[in-house]
């Protein structure tokens, strides 16, 4: 019955929709990282990308069951990401940024060099065998991931990372071990971007190490930056935004990416935080609800 | 009775300047101790040392008749020392709330796990208790009716009171406050004083840098004095105010007027 | 055999620093990764070879016309792009920066096609000089000359003009620049200005090595170079001429010992381990925790 209901909907249209949920997945993973803890990451598409491989290799080689393959190419990723996360992330700011730069390019040069990999033809990859279509398991994932990101964001282990971006001198003071959570930061953002690659390959069937490239990271930053960096509410609407806008553009034909850049240059000028920047939402919808914010805080006041 | 925390010999070079040169401090369970000293002696230095921000190039730090020196700041600040900032250091696009949670983080322990089985049981009652004890922590420093603005937009005297909450809620033994009186007006110190006179009381033992001699000596048990890096006197504050080294060093345009 | 590989890579290199140049003082001044720096150069080329193609000029003609127009693109796209910005977060200036770079590389490829262009012949007829058993091309010893004496004259006027004195005042306290009468917009816009020229000449000269010009030349060159300014250390004008020879000349070998599909991750790599042992680059300055 869901596949009929999928079938009913424009292919044109579904291919959109479906690139706006595995955008959110990336972005909501990327935001982690950046928009939460403030490590600027120029290299989030060498995760997707070792997520697109590990859970295409997975289905071709060993025919795991596809949602197995897409938790394990999730924590294959995560665990790269800590790998390398042990040495990089003490490095500070631009330096940070450039040596993940510089990790995806050479994530993309080495996979365009294996045999595994199929160096430069790139794999093609069988839809999966699952009882949920495709774009309706991608619609689950990308609500998944926008509520665990919720979740962390409230967490201790979310106040954690905020801290450490806001101060790491004044968040080691408070007893924040920031090297092992920058470290879980990134290995949590980058088990996002795998799950994102892994729905990415094995929808669009076929995966080249050369599209996971530098543009690609840029592409999941400019979704957060646009929203609004450490917004879920900002990362959702980027990435929705960013993942239609070259579509929507096409009518331009070859004045899109033109278009498609002055706006960033326009946005950022007139809305340097981003379009939902500086919004709070909880409150917002509070509100909206009729609930008094402070609610649950003069309960304690009482109590006490 | 044993010291809570000592330093011996604490020396640190930065290149070739000498900024704390073989500083031996006791600071003794329960008492509220102060350290003062001219612009540039080291008392913030000292804090830094004892933080570890920075190891000692010599020397031993112990707390609580444990070796700390040239252990990680969270590793200390878990083991029970808080501190604040001379250079107000909150976390500023955060709440106040958020600030003071942070503060309390060492006493909780649910993480990334926690944070993902937010709506069980055990991880509602630990974010419970961290709420409550973050709440607690701003009445004593009288914020709790701020507890929803976003720190930065405070007035500055609250700012520095906000960031002892943060302190207190480490549930320390000993508190490092760094300047707090500064930039605050004479009813706020007053306040002030009664505050850290509260928080003794509760039983933590405090340890302040200050300029404001007049708060100073209102308030503190001992005086250790600093000059160049180097202790030039320590004792009880009448003590110290008729020590000849600290007229000279420090108090020697104050005696004049 | 080693000297020939040792000269491909400082000719080589030498580009690379050309362009690192721009990306380390922008930095230096403003804190600012620009983005569109590698566009400016692509630019460069582009104006260098019209100038050669349709105008018939000779090569260091065209190398100073292409220079001029990228002077004036550079303060440009930093007035529309990125002085609004100044005072919001970097990261708004950062995606700023990739909007114009994404901008201007469609539009040379609206305006120059998606095929690659060379330089022809004529531009600068190249010889072959065999010293010992190493065959050199003029054309690397004029790459290597013209670098030379770009970066000579960027040191003479950073040490010793009363704008480079300005500029270095800038780039070790904006604020207090500002406070001690520096205009600090203009030496912004000058600071533009010298990097855009440099990455002007990078662009013709490196359009001559490879004998191509296409619009999307920017991107790989434009991120090689800012691996060579952070591997030297970012903000270090030294730091970024040494960074840049040192990325060419291990690629060039990296390649010549066979490792040539492994080319662009080679200078990456580098970047990589230098920067774990030393985290702010190999003359960049150590960043002393202040409390």
């Amino acid at each position: 019955m869901l596949q009929g209901f999928v079938n009913s909907i424009d292919p044109y249209f579904l291919q959109i929709l479906v690139n706006i949920g595995i955008g959110i997945i990336l972005a909501l993973g990327l935001n982690i990282i950046t928009g939460l803890t403030g490590q600027l990451s120029l290299g989030h598409a060498a995760f997707m990308s070792v997520g697109a491989f590990a859970g295409a290799l997975l289905t071709l080689k060993t025919g795991t069951p596809f949602y197995l393959t897409l938790i394990l190419s999730g924590l294959f990723t995560a665990a790269v990401a800590a790998l390398i996360g042990w040495p990089i992330l003490r490095l500070t700011g631009d330096y940070l940024a450039i040596c993940t730069l510089g990790f995806a390019e050479i994530v993309k040069v080495v996979f365009l060099n294996l045999e595994i990999t199929n160096k430069a033809l790139g794999l093609t990859v069988p839809p999966p065998q699952t009882a949920l279509p495709m774009p309706v398991i991608v619609l689950i994932v990308a609500i998944l991931t926008i509520i665990a990101s919720t979740f962390i964001q409230n967490s201790r282990f979310g106040r954690a990372l905020k801290a450490i971006r806001d101060d790491e001198i004044a968040a080691e003071s408070m007893g924040i071990n920031i090297a092992r959570y920058k470290v879980q930061a990134f290995a949590v953002s980058a088990f996002m971007a795998g799950t994102g690659g892994c729905l990415y390959a094995h929808f669009l069937g076929y995966i080249n190490p050369s599209d996971f490239g530098f543009l690609k990271s840029v592409d999941m930053l400019s979704m957060i930056v646009l929203g609004g960096l450490g917004s879920i509410p900002g990362a959702v609407f980027g990435a929705s935004i960013l993942s239609a806008a070259p579509e929507f553009l096409r009518f331009m034909s070859q004045y899109r990416m033109m278009v498609y850049g002055a706006l960033m240059v326009f946005l950022m000028v007139f809305r340097p935080n981003g379009l939902l920047g500086g919004i709070n939402f909880t409150d917002l919808v509070l509100r909206k609800l009729g609930v008094r914010p402070r609610g649950a805080l003069r309960n304690l006041e009482e109590k006490q | 009775m044993t010291a809570l925390l000592k330093l011996d010999n604490a020396t640190i070079r930065f290149g070739g300047l000498v900024a704390v040169n073989g500083v031996n401090l006791d600071v003794e369970e329960g008492e509220i101790m102060a350290l003062i000293g001219p612009n540039g002696a080291g008392k913030s230095t000292i804090f830094n040392l004892i933080t570890g921000i920075y190891p000692p190039t010599e020397g031993g730090i112990s707390f609580k008749g444990k070796s700390i020196a040239g252990l990680q700041p969270h590793v200390i600040a878990g083991g029970g020392i808080g501190r604040t900032f001379q250079n107000i250091r909150l976390f500023n696009e955060l709440t106040v709330l958020e600030n003071v949670l942070i503060g309390a983080h060492t006493r909780g322990s649910w993480n990334l796990t926690g944070a993902l089985l937010k709506l069980l049981p055990p991880v509602r009652r630990e974010e419970g208790r961290l709420l409550e004890l973050a709440i607690h922590c701003l009445s004593q420093v009288d914020l709790a009716h701020k507890a929803y603005e976003q720190a930065c937009n405070l007035p500055y005297g609250e700012q520095r009171r906000l960031e002892i909450a943060r302190a207190l809620a480490i549930e320390p033994a000993l508190i490092l406050l760094d300047e707090p009186a500064a930039g605050m007006n004479p009813q706020e110190k007053q306040t002030l004083l009664t505050m850290v006179r509260n928080i003794r009381a509760s039983g933590v033992t405090v340890f302040l840098v200050e300029h404001d001699m007049k708060f100073v000596m209102g308030l503190s048990d001992r005086i250790a004095v600093l000059d160049y890096g180097v202790k030039i006197a320590d004792g009880k504050p009448e003590e110290v105010r008729a020590n000849p080294a600290v007229i000279e060093a420090y108090l020697g345009k104050g005696a004049t007027n | 055999m080693f000297l020939q590989q040792l000269i491909n890579g400082i000719a080589l290199g030498s580009t690379y620093a050309l362009i690192a140049l721009g990306y380390t003082m922008v930095y230096g001044i403003i804190a600012l990764i620009n983005f569109a720096h590698g566009e400016i150069f692509m630019a460069g080329a582009f104006v260098g070879l019209l100038m050669v193609g349709v105008f018939k000029l000779n090569i260091f003609l065209a190398m100073a016309c292409a220079m001029i127009f990228c002077m004036i693109m550079g303060v440009v796209i930093e007035f529309i792009a990125y002085r609004p910005l100044r005072k919001s977060s970097r990261l708004s200036a950062f995606i700023s920066a990739i909007g114009v770079s994404t901008f201007l590389s469609s539009l040379a490829l609206m305006v120059f096609g998606a095929n690659a262009k060379g330089f022809p012949d004529q531009a600068f007829p190249s010889q072959q000089i065999s010293i010992g058993d190493a065959d050199i091309s003029t054309l690397q010893l004029l790459i290597i000359g013209v670098s030379a004496v770009l970066m000579i004259s960027l040191e003479f006027i950073v040490q010793k003009t009363k704008v480079g004195k300005a500029m270095r005042a800038t780039s070790e306290d904006y604020n207090t620049a500002a406070l001690m009468g520096v205009n600090v917009n203009f030496v912004i816009s000058f600071t533009f200005a010298l990097g855009s020229a440099l990455a002007a000449a990078g662009g013709v000269l490196v359009g001559m090595l490879f004998n191509a010009v296409s619009f999307n030349m920017g991107l790989m060159a434009g991120l090689k170079a800012f691996a060579a300014a952070v591997l030297g250390g970012i903000g270090s004008i030294p730091g970024a001429m040494l960074g840049g020879l040192l990325l060419g000349v291990t690629e060039v070998f990296g390649v010549a010992i066979g490792y040539s599909s492994y080319r662009d991750a080679i200078a990456f790599a580098i970047l990589v381990l230098v920067l774990l042992v030393r985290p702010t680059g190999l003359l960049g300055r150590k960043i002393l925790k202040k409390v």
